[in-house]
Formats: C-alpha cells, structure tokens, sequence
C-alpha cells in the first residue's frame, strides 16, 4: 500500500496523474505508523493555544441559482446562526466578530456588523469587516488570532461571504458626477441646464471585473498565461478539474462535508442543503469546450475553472483555556500563519509556492510532516503550475531566492474532499471552508498537521499550519 | 537568399511536411528588415531594382506554396521583415513591448520593394495601408490584430519553468505549429472578414472617381507635409495605386521598377546617411566610466529644466526636481505629470506605470536631495552670475564624484566652470525645446572636462533616449552658432522687406521643417537678440547681417515671440491660424535695407542656407566638432536642417563646394565677408577629390 502511494507521488511531476482510489481509510494506514515515529511538536507562539472550536458554512451555490434574490448580509447571518446555534455558545460570550468580504454590496459596506445585528447578536458584539480578495476569510481568522495573542478578547467569530448573484454595477463617472452636481443645483434653470449635458455615453454602466487594478488583467487571462509558462497542457488540468469533482462528489456522498448548515430560502418551500456546482462530466465533454480567456489557443475553460459562487462561512476561535471555561471541545490548534505577495502580473496565482516553504519553516516543519493539504482551487492550471513551481530546483532557486526547490506535497492527501474547482468558490467565504476542511480531515484520516494555502487577487497568498486538538471529534 | 529558396524547395517536395513555420531563432527580433549594405552597392536603377525582383521572386514562393506557412512573430518585423510575414499565410504575434510590425523604407527614401506596397493594400483597408507604407510607422501587435496584420496575438508568459522570454518564444512555436498542422488539416479556417466600412470601400474603389478622390487626397497631404521635397512617399502611392487599378502584374512590376529609381537618390542617400550617423551617435565613443549613474538632479523646474526629468524618470533614474519657488516647482511636476498623462491616453503605458515612474521624482526646494545625486544638470536662467552662484551653492552638497552639468545654450562651459572647485567634473549638456520631443543632445566638454565625466554624460544622455554629439566648447558651441549665422541672414531678409509669412515659406519650401521667422519666435526673440550680441561681439563682422538693434527694439516691444503672445506672429490661445504682426514689421520697415544682388527665391534661401553650411564646415576645421557625422546629426535633430540632404557635410559633398564657394563669392561683393568661406571649404572647393564622405 505504502508502495502505492510512493508510485503516485512519483508521477506527479511528469503530468499530475491523480489516483482516485487512495481516500481516507488507505491514509490511515499509511500515516498511521509514521506518525508514531515521528511525532513533532509546533510551538505555541501566543502564549494563548488559540483553538478552533468549530466552523459552518451555507452550501456553496453557483450564483443566479437558488440565492439570487437574497443580499449578500442575508447568507452571512444565516452562518453567524448556524455557528451560534451549532457550537451552542451563549452570544454574549462572543467578544468581536471579523468578517471578509471582496465585492462589496454598498448598502452594507460594514456588513460584519449589519448581519451580527440581523442574526440576532449581542448589540454589544463590536464589529468589522476586512478585505484580502481570495483569502479574506483567512484574514478575519489571522486578524482574530492577532487579537487574541494581544490579550484584546478571548473569544472571536470569523468569517466571510460573497454573493455574486448581485454586484453593485455602477453608472458611469460622467453620470455620477452629474447626478452629483444635480443634487446641488437649486433652481430649475440650473437642473435644466445640467440635463441638457447629458449625452448617450452617460448611460453606459460600469461593471466590476475580477481583474486587476494594476495590470489590467482579468484573472483568467493571467491563469492562462501563468498554466503555459509552466508548459501545463490541457488535459492535466482536465483530468485535475475533474478529479476534483470526483474527490467533492464522494464526499458529499459519504457525508464528510458536514461543515454546512442547511439553508431555508424565504418564501421557498425546499431547503437548500448542499453545493450544487459539483458535477461530474465525461473526458470528453470537458475536451470539447472552448477556451474562455485566452482565444483561441489557451487552455483555460469553464471545466477547469472556479465558477462564481454564492456563500458564507463562519468559525469561532478562542483561547484553549476559555474553551475549557466554557466546557467546548476545540477541533484544532491554529499554529503559524504567514501572508506572502509577489508579482502581480506573472506571478499573481503563485500564492501557494511561495507560502508554503515559509510557513512550514517557521513553524519547523516540513513537505513530509504535512498529513493533510487544503489548498484552494483557483483553476486546475493554477494549481498544476504551483506543483510543478514547487517541484522545480529551477524556480526556487532563481525566483525565491531558495537553495533547493520546496519539494512536491503528497497528492495523496492533497484536497481530498475536493476543493474550489467543485465544491465553489464564494471569495471571502472559502478561507473558512478550508480550515474546517483541515481540521475534519485531519481527525478522519488520523492526521497531525495541516497546511492551508491559496492564492488571491493582487499577487498575495496564504499559508496556515492547524494541528489537530487532541481528542477531537468531528 | 538561396538558403531560403532550398528550404523552400524541400517543403515543397517533402511530402511528410505538411506546413511550415517560420520563426527567428532570437526572441527580440523576427527580421529587421533587409541589409541596406546590399542596397548602397547598388550604382545603376537596374541593379537595384534587379534586388527587389529577387525578393519579389522568393516571397511569391511562399505565397504560391500549396503547404500553409505560418509566420512567427515576436520582436521587430520591419520593412523586408514584415513583408516576409505578409508572404506567409498566417501571422502570430507576440503582444509585447518589443514587437513592432512597420514598413519604414519612406524614411530611408525608398519603398517597401519585397511587394509591401501590393499586399498590404489586399490585407488590410487602404487607407490604413497608405498609412503604414507613407509614415512607416510601429504597429503593436494589438493593434496589427485590429487592422487585419496578423491573424492572432498571444500574450507574453511570465517566468516558469524557465525565463520568460525563453518561454514565451518556445510557446509561440507551439502556438504557431499547432495553427500550421489545422491549416493544413482544414481544422482552421482563415477567417478575415472586413467590417462594413472596409467592405463598403473596397466597392466603392471600383469606380475611378472614388479613386481620384482617395488618392488625391493621399497625394494632398503628402505635398502639403513634404513640399515635394521628398521622392519616396509619391512614388509609393504610384505603386499602391498600380496595384489596385492594374492588378498584382503591374503592380509588382511598378513597385520594382519604382524601387530601382529610388535607390540611387540623392535623397535616399542623404536618409540612409542619416540613419547610420543616427545609429552611430546611440553609441558612446567614450567607453565605460567610473561611478554607475542613478539619482539625476535637476535644477530649475522650468519648461527645460522639467523636461530633462521628465526623459530621465522614466528610465530607471531617480529624480530631484529643484527648484526655488513652490509655484515655479508645482508648474514643473505638472508640465511631467501631463507628458505622461498623454502617454496613458495613447496607451502607451498604464495609468499604473505612469503613477510607478512618478514615484522616481522627488520635486524639493532644498539642496539636501544633492547629497546623494550622482549628476546634477542645472537649468536655471541664463546668466552668468546667477549659473556661478548656483554652481558653489550645489558643491556643498553634492558627492565628490558628482558630475556638474550645465544646461545653456550659448554661455561658454569654460566660463561657468570657473566657479567650480572641480572643473574637471564640469560639463555642457544643451537639450532642445521641447526635451522630451527633440532627440538631440548637444554634450560640450572643455580643455578641464575629463574623459570619465565625459564618458558618463553621455551614458546619461543615451540612457535619456537622445542622440547625442560631443562638441568643444566654444561661443555658441556647435548648434547655435550655426543656427545664428543663419538666422542673422534671415533677419537681414527681413529688412530687405519679405515678410515674416515669406520668409517661413522660403525656408520651408528648401526642406526645413520650421520656417525662419516661426522658429526666431520659438527660440524667444529676446534670446535670439541676446545670443546674436553675443555671437556679434565674438565673432566681429561676419556675425553680422541683420542690424542687431531691430532684434533688442521687437523685444523692448514686448514682442518675445510665442512665450509673450507677440513675435514676428500674433498667437492667440486655441487658435491655429497665425497672424502677421504688423507692429513687427512696422519695426522691420524701420530698419528697413535695400536688397543687393539678386532677390530670386533660391539665392534668398542659398544666402542662409551657405551660413548655416559655412560656419559649421568652420566647426569642423576649428576643431569643435570631431566628425562631419555629429555635424551632419546635430544639424538635422536639432535644427531640422532638411533631412533628405543628410546634414550640412553631406549637403556640400553633392551640391559641390566649388559652387558653393562660388556662390558665397557671389553674395559677398553685395554684403561682405559674411560670406566668406572658410578654409576647409575652399579647400574642399579647389580639390574635387575632397569630401566629407568617402
């Protein structure tokens, strides 16, 4: 078995051949005995053991789906309920709430605060919101860890929601400004006279792109370039995007992604209870499709990229000894983080490279300690070219400055439960999903440490290391 | 040549070889066009034209193969370049900074012989087509995909498994042997459907009135921009329009034929002349120097002082901006800020690179950013005094190996130098107005200027993006001593009554691309007076021509030039058309001269025209220049002396120097030895062996 494991590891660089059969029940017995020899130890840099008692989600949904009427604050207060109601934690234990958001909905530009007030919270609960495109939900959780470390609050909600179903599309600035000026003008002459500046280009509406302000460049775009600058053929990221899909669907089926809290849509009768991006399609439906970026050459299609979605997240942290207090049973320690960026033109999906060496090493671990990855899946190109970045002496050496590559994970504990690609992607919600994701993981494939990484708009990234809570239960 | 008619061969005959691809073996260059070597052998028109039916030959070849070829594009496609490319079936290109589509042969005074002038008409609209092939203007690869140029761009790949630019290269190939093998299968489809304008023009070009009207309208424009001047635009809107009235036989036939004439001009001997001294002074003659060059000061934020930081910030340098006054300092960053504003609106740059390339500017009112400055070029007023003070100010604050570079156009360098504790560290830099336009930079070194300070003023300079010459110092230098004596003359033309609009003509009408009394009010009539004193007291009598004190009664007249609204024009905000000022010829008439000798236009203009010529022949043999070369480029970059003759050296070497002398002889019995020739022109003149050129 072990064997096994060693010959799929060993494929990878040539063209990322994925085994399928090797789930949870075979990682047990693999790690299993490892684990016994080389037990390892993360030092506590708080002084506070910050833990992760538990965390929900709404299901991820495609946008124009099931969610489209709702605002966004509406998804982000069904999950700061369902933690409420799942962890049974009194509300007026929560110190602060911290909550991601990246496209905002203008109405509810603090919306960690208009959905701790809609779901019902103390009124005396402070707080805010934070933005870090992709991996804005990992903000909140760091920022919360930073409070905590500073000895600010014991106990913090983090979080974060997206809702792509309806984006503030704007009018554009000629009009603005007159409706601007329009406001001001006092008499009817003046009113009159502004109206009659108004030329057919004012009505032309501006819409937010995912792209990036610096460069110029929508997302897509770049993941193109960045899949063939690592030469990424087609078909490793068509055979990635749907092992993806697979690995989700499997465990949506053995009821692994117990992370979600069912979501009743008001005036809907059915209840929405799982993530309805996840499908899986032939080879050869996905070989057909055109590419959607880069045309008409490039490599990158709706199969093999994340899709705009709809959710929210949320994840209550504490310090262990208030954990105790308070009679809760952590499902894991948050041990390291580091944020990393770099070029955001060529290098912009680079994030998990460049995080992963950094955090494993200040945290003194190493490839090999890691039993359970979470990574996000921007687009199976991106992901292909961060293994072969990080399996490349070449890049490291030349590009970070590294004497020796960062050396390649195991896929085999590499996002088995699937990841963006198929369970979605609500930007500043995934950063949740991904931790608990670890941390449950990490319980039933008999695991010590974790590694959560993923790449975010603007050439930024994230790495976290979570160890398992000793005793830990999903 | 028959290396590619072999390889051309074996496509054809391989039958394993389904399509081709062709691709350069360099990443910044797919072909910079032909050897213009090749073409300067050429003595007869059939010779040359013999080369561009030779090319013609080849790239009917690819055209004609059965088996599609691709043409990989990434780095300069130009002039013979993109023709090869325009043979090909299929274009790739690489949407890069460094990938350019042009047929630039017009500045050479030539046409695109390898059928440019007939293909590229049938790919893209012709009037984009005329367009291209008259300006010989860049085309991005972005824009090339929009006119129809290429078929496909691809983007540049960032570093991955290897270095960018290698791999983006080798992804190109991969691109372009993927379309090569669909083209061949059938797969793809070449799809160059026009928009409804192009299609409802290419209707309209079969009635010969619309033809009249497209051409004659080409021709216009060309006559009104070149005076007629030039032989190669005309000739290849003949070509284009052979092809589009006569068919690709004829069509060929005339671009071959026209080709060959145009070979052995003068015209396109003067331009290619000119290229290679351009080409010649983007080098630095002065080797390496000691101290790397990375924070340029700039004193004075004026229109000069503004436009030297403005070419510098933008190239790696870090720039202090230093001025005296917070409004003169504001009015500075503004007058950059807009030069690159324009360039975002032309997209030439981002608005993210432009606020990145701001951040190297460091506008100060205090001396203290000096300290870390490793050149600091000065261009405050011009005064004497005030360039001392300034001069002793700076050496408290800057490095030892800071070099001090003063930006004036006629105060002599070894005068400021003076001032200086290290004059061997001191030096000329003279920028033409407006700098980040004119190409020119005129480098002025003294007996005391060492060869490192040198050496890096220039490396300064190219870095700048100029062409630069190095010159002695000396009164007025190189440029505006040549420029005076010229400009004495046409002063003197104006008081022998032509009038200011006359005077532009005759100017313009013999190839300056500015006329006289338009470019007397660019200068500022109040520096023109000033330098003309000074030249005047230097040089004595043969500075003379026009009376100086017409010069000083215009400007105690308020009458500057453009800055002061009033010069020998009336210039109005938002307005174009320019009026005579007839305050200023009221002033004219006041000193007003008869005309001796003969009034016909061609001696008006000769009698500027051999001071101009004559005084920087006297350049050459005083020593101040150190080539014919830098005289011939700084005359036309930056003075715009007319391009086509090749510069004032060549100009001699084909009009004669016995007929010039002759000439000068002529003028002087009417006006005295302000047309005396100097030495080395008559030398030139009595032995016809003797060139400037070999």
């Amino acid at each position: 078995m072990a064997s096994f494991a060693a010959r799929g590891f060993l494929k990878v660089p040539a063209g990322i051949k994925l085994p399928l059969s090797n789930h949870g029940a075979r990682c047990i017995a693999t790690t299993a005995p490892q684990l016994a020899q080389t037990k390892k130890t993360v030092q506590d840099k708080t002084g506070k053991n910050v833990v992760l008692v538990d965390a929900v989600r709404t299901p991820f949904l495609l946008s124009g789906t099931s969610y489209s009427k709702l605002m966004p604050h509406d998804l982000a207060r069904a999950s700061l309920l369902g933690l409420l109601r799942k962890t049974g934690i009194p509300k007026e234990e929560i110190d602060y709430v911290i909550y991601g958001t990246v496209i905002q909905e203008v109405k509810t530009s603090n919306i960690a605060r208009e959905a701790c007030l809609s779901a019902g919270f103390s009124d005396k609960t402070p707080a805010h919101t934070v933005t870090m495109a992709c991996i804005s939900s990992n903000q909140a959780i760091t920022t919360g860890i930073g409070m905590i470390a500073a000895g600010a609050y014991d106990v913090i909600v983090a979080g974060g929601v997206e809702f792509m179903s309806d984006v503030p599309i704007r009018h554009s600035r000629k009009m603005r400004s007159l409706l601007l000026r329009a406001s001001k003008a006092k008499t009817m002459g003046q009113r009159l006279s502004l109206l009659s500046t108004i030329r057919p280009d004012f009505f032309a509406p501006e819409l937010p792109a995912v792209a990036e302000f610096s460069t110029n460049e929508t997302m897509g775009h770049s993941a193109d370039r960045l899949a063939a600058a690592f030469k990424v053929s087609r078909q490793e990221q068509d055979d990635y995007a749907m092992r993806s899909h697979q690995l989700a669907h499997r465990a949506q089926e053995n009821g692994h992604l117990t992370d979600i809290v069912p979501f009743q849509v008001p005036g809907v009768a059915e209840t929405v209870t799982k993530d309805n991006g996840i499908r899986i399609s032939t080879p050869q439906q996905m070989a057909k499709l055109k590419p959607a970026f880069v045309k008409p050459h490039g490599t990158i299609t709706a199969a093999n990229a994340s899709f705009l979605t709809d959710g929210a997240s949320a994840c209550l942290l504490m310090t262990e000894a208030k954990a105790k207090a308070l009679g809760l049973k952590p499902k894991a320690y948050l041990r390291d983080f580091v944020y990393v960026s770099q070029d955001p033109k060529d290098q912009l999906l680079l994030g998990p490279t460049y995080a992963t060496p950094k955090v494993l090493e200040k945290a003194g671990l190493t490839v090999k300690d890691i039993d359970v990855w979470e990574v996000h899946e921007a687009f199976a190109g991106q992901i292909c070219a961060n293994l072969k970045a990080m399996d490349s002496d070449w890049f490291a050496t030349t590009q970070m400055g590294r004497k020796e590559k960062v050396g390649l994970p195991d896929i085999n504990k590499w996002n088995l439960w699937g990841g963006s690609l198929s369970i979605g992607h609500p930007f500043a919600a995934t950063g949740v999903r991904l931790a608990i994701h670890t941390a449950h993981r990490l319980i039933k494939e008999d695991g010590q440490f974790g590694l959560v990484t993923a790449c975010a708009a603007g050439g930024q990234g994230v790495g976290m290391i979570i160890e398992r809570y000793p005793g830990a239960t999903v | 040549m028959s290396e590619v008619q072999g390889v051309l061969q074996k496509i054809e005959n391989d039958p394993s070889v389904q399509a081709a691809v062709l691709i350069s073996g360099k990443p910044g260059c797919f072909i910079a066009g032909a050897d213009i070597k090749m073409l300067e052998k050429c003595k007869t028109v059939e010779e040359a034209t013999t080369i561009s039916k030779n090319g013609q030959r080849i790239l009917a070849q690819v055209e004609n193969s059965k088996k599609p070829v691709v043409a990989a594009i990434m780095g300069s496609c130009l002039g013979g370049g993109l023709e090869v490319a325009l043979a090909c079936h299929y274009r790739i290109a690489v949407k890069d900074k460094k990938t350019a589509l042009a047929v630039p042969e017009v500045m050479l005074g030539l046409l695109p012989g390898g059928g440019g002038t007939q293909r590229l008409p049938n790919l893209i609209s012709l009037p984009k087509a005329m367009d291209m092939a008259l300006t010989g203007r860049n085309i991005r690869a972005d824009a090339a995909k929009k006119l129809g140029l290429v078929d496909r761009t691809i983007e540049p790949l960032g570093v991955g498994i290897k270095d960018g630019n290698e791999r983006t290269m080798e992804y190109l190939e991969e691109v372009a042997v993927n379309a090569a093998r669909q083209l061949a299968t059938g797969e793809l489809k070449i799809n160059r459907e026009k928009g409804l304008v192009d299609k409802v023009l290419k209707f309209a070009l079969n009635y010969e009135f619309v033809r009249n009207q497209i051409f004659g309208k080409a021709k216009q424009a060309i006559m009104k921009q070149t005076g007629g001047l030039y032989p190669a635009p005309l000739k290849i809107l003949e070509c284009i329009r052979t092809g589009v009235e006569k068919g690709p036989v004829a069509g060929y036939d005339a671009e071959s034929r026209g080709f060959g004439e145009l070979a052995v001009t003068p015209e396109c001997k003067g331009l290619i002349s000119l290229f290679y001294g351009q080409t010649e002074c983007k080098k630095n003659r002065f080797g390496a120097h000691q101290h790397p060059i990375k924070t340029v000061a700039v004193l004075g934020a004026g229109l000069m002082g503004a436009g030297i930081a403005h070419v510098s910030v933008d190239k790696g340098y870090h720039v202090i901006l230093k001025d005296t006054s917070q409004a003169g300092l504001g009015r500075g960053q503004s007058q950059i800020q807009s030069g690159f504003d324009r360039m975002v609106k032309r997209r030439r740059i981002s608005a993210f690179d432009r606020d990145v390339i701001l951040n190297n500017l460091e506008p100060t009112l205090s001396y203290d950013g000096l300290r870390k400055a490793d050149i600091v070029i000065e261009a405050v007023f011009e005064d004497i005094n005030l360039k001392h003070k300034v001069i002793k100010e700076v050496e408290q604050y800057i490095p030892e190996h800071c070099i001090f570079a003063s930006n004036t156009s006629a105060l002599p360098i070894t005068d400021i130098a003076k001032a200086s504790k290290r004059p061997e560290k001191v030096i000329g830099m003279h920028y033409f107005s407006p700098v980040d336009k004119m190409q020119l930079l005129e480098i002025i070194t003294t007996d005391k200027t060492s060869k490192d300070t040198t050496a890096a003023a220039v490396a300064c300079g190219l870095k700048q993006g100029k062409v630069v010459i190095t010159v002695k110092d000396g009164p007025g230098f190189y440029t505006t001593r040549i420029l005076a004596a010229m400009l004495a003359e046409a002063i003197r033309l104006l008081q022998e009554g032509v009038d200011p609009k006359t005077l532009d003509t005759l100017t313009k009408k013999y190839g300056f691309p500015v006329g006289g009394a338009t470019l007397s009010d660019e200068v500022g009539l109040d520096v023109a007076a000033h330098i003309a004193d000074y030249l005047g007291k230097t040089f004595g009598e043969r500075f003379g021509g026009g009376d100086p004190n017409m010069l000083k009664d215009m400007v105690s007249n308020g009458f500057l030039g453009r800055k002061s609204g009033k010069g020998c024009f009336i210039y109005e905000k938002n307005s174009k058309s320019r009026e005579i000022n007839t305050d200023a010829v009221a002033i004219m008439q006041k000193y007003k001269q008869e005309p001796r000798g003969s009034t016909a236009p061609e001696d008006q203009q000769l009698r500027m025209v051999s001071r101009f010529v004559n005084e920087a022949v006297m350049c050459l043999q005083e020593g101040i220049l150190a080539s014919p070369l830098e005289g011939d480029i700084g005359a036309v970059f930056g003075l715009g002396f007319p391009p086509f003759t090749g510069g004032p050296f060549r100009f001699v070497d084909r009009f004669g120097a016995d007929k010039l002398v002759a000439k000068m002889e002529e003028y002087k019995q009417h006006y005295g030895v302000a047309f005396d020739a100097c030495q080395l022109l008559k030398d030139h003149a009595k032995d016809s062996s003797k060139k400037f050129y070999k």
